[in-house]
């Protein structure tokens, strides 16, 4: 009898809540274990990287505010991803209309620079929307018609706008003042999102948007024909619902929210567009809105720790430390807790070898 | 009975908290046929996959020819002689027979074709199999594919074999093809195993029946000393009555549902539905019989709504439906229940709660853009009670449940909307007697009300007790409507094979 033979696999008859978020809390320790052994393996020492993580990321104000940035950007693009992967519309072009959001703002910004500020910022954020649902509907649409795979083209369409932006950088939109170098000129000073407690508005906005779409996803006839389509297309025809129109819809909101990214981001952060803009968190936001299981209070959270991380890149870089370290960790915490799932759901045991004959 | 073939000694086996098989004993000798009776989650299938090495047991014995075994895989089952055929075949559509045959079983890299067509055809005449093994399985029928996995197992030189409800599939004249095979298998000595819960064939193939309930083994009988009434009180556990009412009501004057001339084409071309024409009328059953796939689906289909048709009509209380999607069906007051075969892809949100599911076509009767969670609460929760469901709490996901449990979801559901046709495909498939027998009680109250009842079987000893009338359809068209009572199952037999009662009956062979 081998080995193999002795492990013995059996799903779970059904597994209590505390037990499934038990589990997913130890993943992330046995996650931070694991590359605490690969900074051991590389020779730095696990608790001083962390350490720093930790200092470099919240121990003052500005290092807050930063982090804060970050957190807010990755929850409004995990927020947009998660309304379509809920629809089982697998959308990861959050860059792209994050790119097409900040290009959307930066017309209205560019257009009427004299507007007041209340008037002129929402109509950025109105423009940011449709810019980055049209965005995304255009797969949608090309889905529906030639049943194309939506992952394939989000993903090219990324490249279209990041493309797109530098275009506008080094062509039409270069600004004569920049002695040369190509780069658009700064947003003027009405476009500038102000300050809360600290903290670019775009927080507010966030935490809004957090509460809305819980309760959209949860309690709205729409969230719950967007839940009925992503199980099962054949089951929401048949129970009468207009799945065109569904998907369309929920299509559009994700690629809007993206896009109202990429107008926080430009507006609040840079005062301005470039090509690199969003720092490739339309990517990362993928895995957190994954890692939350696609609930908007636990995207926050996520959110949040991913952009620890990220805000300590530098940090470590300037202590002769590997930034690919954070790269690691956030690496070694996918891969744990995506392989927690399986524990949530199997339950595995050993038993000795029988006699035989 | 001297040392038996194939002992088993007090198999146990568990899934999570679910005690699948409990001290379960079972005996079969060569040259005899044992039927395994047993209702839904009886532990019939966990107990042969055991044997076949799918699973292995967490206690208890297996012997082969007094020699005890354990099996790790289905290599190992092999091996000892061991062969089952599944539910759902297991062959490669775009090979031919004889390849299927020999996949994975010849031990040189290449095949001897010569060989190979000479060992099928002694096996062949051997038991009295006819095959053809230059055709390709796409081309066969599912008695075909059936005879194909036969021809495997023995072609391995296997001389016990398992089958998992073999007759589901086949009409009357391919179950008696099959029964000659397994008869001819008998008398040159192998062992069989058939699992069945249909109590006519137990009673004309099997030599001895062993009966399982909730997992574990409660008797076994020779066949001829019992009756199907013992066999099934022993199943069930309680005396039962196996008479299906078929009480005669009142019909409505004109046809609640008439369908014209429909006309549907697969994508390729090939016609499914031929001019299907029949009406019903509210207050009767109108039974459907024919094999599968011969135009049962694209029918239910088209009348929903849900699959445009190529030409026909169909008018609900006179009004044309035709061409409607379901969305506008249900808003242009058509009172119209399907209940799809498909019930976990179809009827059913797998993944959603039994509240949410109930609701599925009636969340949007509230204005405004909220869900009314108190009338899906106490929806959920009165059908649940109407129905006797076994569900923890309306919070359960339907997929967890039992397949009578989600059937009941689904039928309630349905019922609750008041329709004034109900369509039902295949209702009962995978439900035991108990749960069955609810089925149909809950589909004559309906037709009590003069609701008109569209019912799509495949048993065709229900489809005479239920049907009011019964249609019986061939290669998507109506080859006759019979009255239930006086048609025999043979004439139904030869209807569905598109022979027209009176033809000669020699042109169906």
């Amino acid at each position: 009898m081998s080995i193999a033979d002795r492990i013995h696999i059996t799903k779970r008859a059904g597994s209590s809540g505390w037990q499934s978020v038990l589990t997913r809390v130890l993943a992330i320790v046995a996650a931070l274990v694991a590359s605490g052994l690969i900074m051991l393996i590389m020779g730095y020492d696990p608790l001083e990287i962390y350490g720093r993580i930790i200092t470099s990321s919240v121990t003052s104000a500005r290092k807050l505010r930063e982090t804060l940035n970050k957190t807010i950007l990755l929850t409004v693009l995990s927020l947009g991803i998660s309304v379509a992967f809920r629809m089982k519309f697998w959308n990861i072009g959050a860059e792209g209309q994050f790119y097409m959001g900040a290009f959307g703002a930066a017309l209205v910004a560019f257009g009427f620079p004299e507007l007041h500020p209340a008037v002129l910022l929402p109509l950025m954020g109105l423009s940011a929307l449709v810019f980055g649902g049209i965005w995304a509907i255009i797969p949608a649409l090309i889905k529906l018609k030639f049943s194309t795979s939506e992952t394939l083209v989000t993903l090219m369409m990324n490249y279209l706008a990041i493309a797109f932006i530098a275009y506008l950088e080094s062509g039409p939109w270069k600004d004569p003042k920049g002695l040369g170098v190509a780069k658009i000129a700064m947003f003027p000073d009405n476009a500038s999102m102000p300050e809360v407690l600290g903290v670019h508005a775009g927080w507010i906005i966030t935490l809004v948007l957090v509460v809305v779409m819980t309760v959209m996803m949860k309690y709205s006839k729409f969230g719950y024909q967007v839940d009925v389509l992503g199980e099962s297309e054949t089951t929401a025809r048949y129970a009468g619902m207009n799945t065109v129109k569904v998907t369309l819809i929920a299509v559009a909101i994700s690629g809007g929210l993206c896009g109202l990214g990429g107008y926080m981001q430009a507006s609040a952060i840079e005062h301005s567009i470039t090509s690199q803009l969003s720092g490739g968190l339309g990517f990362t936001a993928v895995i957190t809105a994954w890692l939350a299981k696609l609930k908007p209070p636990v995207i926050v959270a996520v959110s949040f720790v991913f952009a620890m991380l990220l805000k300590s890149e530098v940090s470590l870089q300037a202590l002769n430390m590997p930034s690919a370290i954070t790269g690691i960790i956030q690496g070694v915490i996918i891969f744990f807790v995506l392989g927690s799932e399986f524990f949530v759901n199997y339950r595995i045991s050993f038993r000795k070898a029988e006699k035989e004959g | 009975m001297a040392q038996p073939y194939i002992k088993l000694t007090n198999i146990c086996k568990k899934f999570g908290t679910v005690q699948a098989n409990k001290n379960v004993c079972l005996e079969v000798d060569k040259g005899e046929i044992l039927a395994l009776l047993g209702e839904n989650g009886s532990g019939k299938s966990t107990l042969v996959n055991m044997l076949s090495g799918i699973y292995t047991p967490d206690s208890g014995r297996i012997e082969i020819a007094g020699k005890g075994v354990v099996f790790h895989s289905p290599k190992d089952a092999i091996k000892a002689g061991i062969g089952m055929i599944h539910q759902h075949f297991k062959l490669v559509d775009v090979l031919t027979a004889a390849e299927n045959i020999v996949i994975g079983q010849e031990k040189s890299v290449f095949v001897n074709r010569k060989k190979t067509a000479e060992r099928i055809k002694a096996l062949s005449d051997k038991f009295g199999i006819s095959i053809d093994p230059d055709k390709k399985i796409y081309n066969m029928s599912v008695s075909e594919k059936q005879t194909v996995e036969i021809m495997k197992i023995l072609y391995r030189g296997a001389d016990v074999l398992i089958l998992d409800e073999p007759t589901a599939v086949l009409t009357p004249q391919e179950i008696k093809g099959l029964f000659a095979i397994l008869r001819e298998m008998k008398a040159q000595g192998c062992c069989i195993i058939i699992i069945t819960h249909k109590l006519a064939e137990v009673m004309e193939i099997s030599d001895r029946v062993t009966v399982l309930r909730k997992g574990e083994s409660i008797t076994t009988a020779v066949t001829k000393d019992s009756t199907p009434q013992q066999l099934t009180e022993m199943m069930v556990g309680s005396a039962v009555s196996l008479d299906i009412e078929c009480p005669k009501e009142k019909l409505s004057e004109k046809p609640v549902l008439s369908v014209d001339g429909l006309i549907k084409r697969s994508p390729d071309g090939v016609p499914v539905l031929n001019g299907m024409t029949f009406d019903v009328y509210g207050g009767e059953i109108l039974g459907v019989a024919g094999i599968a796939g011969s135009g049962q689906k694209e029918l239910c289909e088209i009348v929903a709504g849900l699959m445009k048709a190529d030409g026909g009509s169909v008018k609900f209380e006179g009004k044309e439906i035709l061409g409607l999607s379901p969305r506008e069906i249900l808003r242009h007051g058509v009172s119209m229940s399907f209940i799809p075969e498909d019930r976990l892809g179809m009827g059913l949100v797998a993944g959603m709660s039994v509240m949410n599911n109930v609701i599925l076509k009636s969340y949007n009767r509230n204005p405004g853009p909220f869900l009314d969670r108190k009338f899906a609460k106490t929806l959920a929760e009165q059908i649940v009670r109407d129905f006797d469901i076994s569900t923890p709490s309306v919070y359960h996901e339907v997929k967890k449940l039992s397949g009578g449990n989600i059937q009941k979801v689904l039928l309630g559901r349905e019922i609750w909307l008041s329709p004034r046709v109900l369509i039902t495909a295949y209702p009962v498939r995978g439900l035991d007697i108990g749960a069955s027998y609810n089925i149909y009680h809950v589909l004559n109250e309906q037709k009590k009300k003069g609701v008109a009842v569209l019912f799509i079987g495949e048993d065709l000893d229900v489809l005479k007790s239920i049907s009011d009338r019964l249609m019986v359809i061939h290669d998507g068209a109506v080859v006759d409507i019979a009255d239930p009572g006086s048609v025999t199952k043979e004439d139904i037999g030869m209807m569905m094979l598109g022979h027209k009662p009176g033809e000669e009956a020699d042109r169906a062979v």
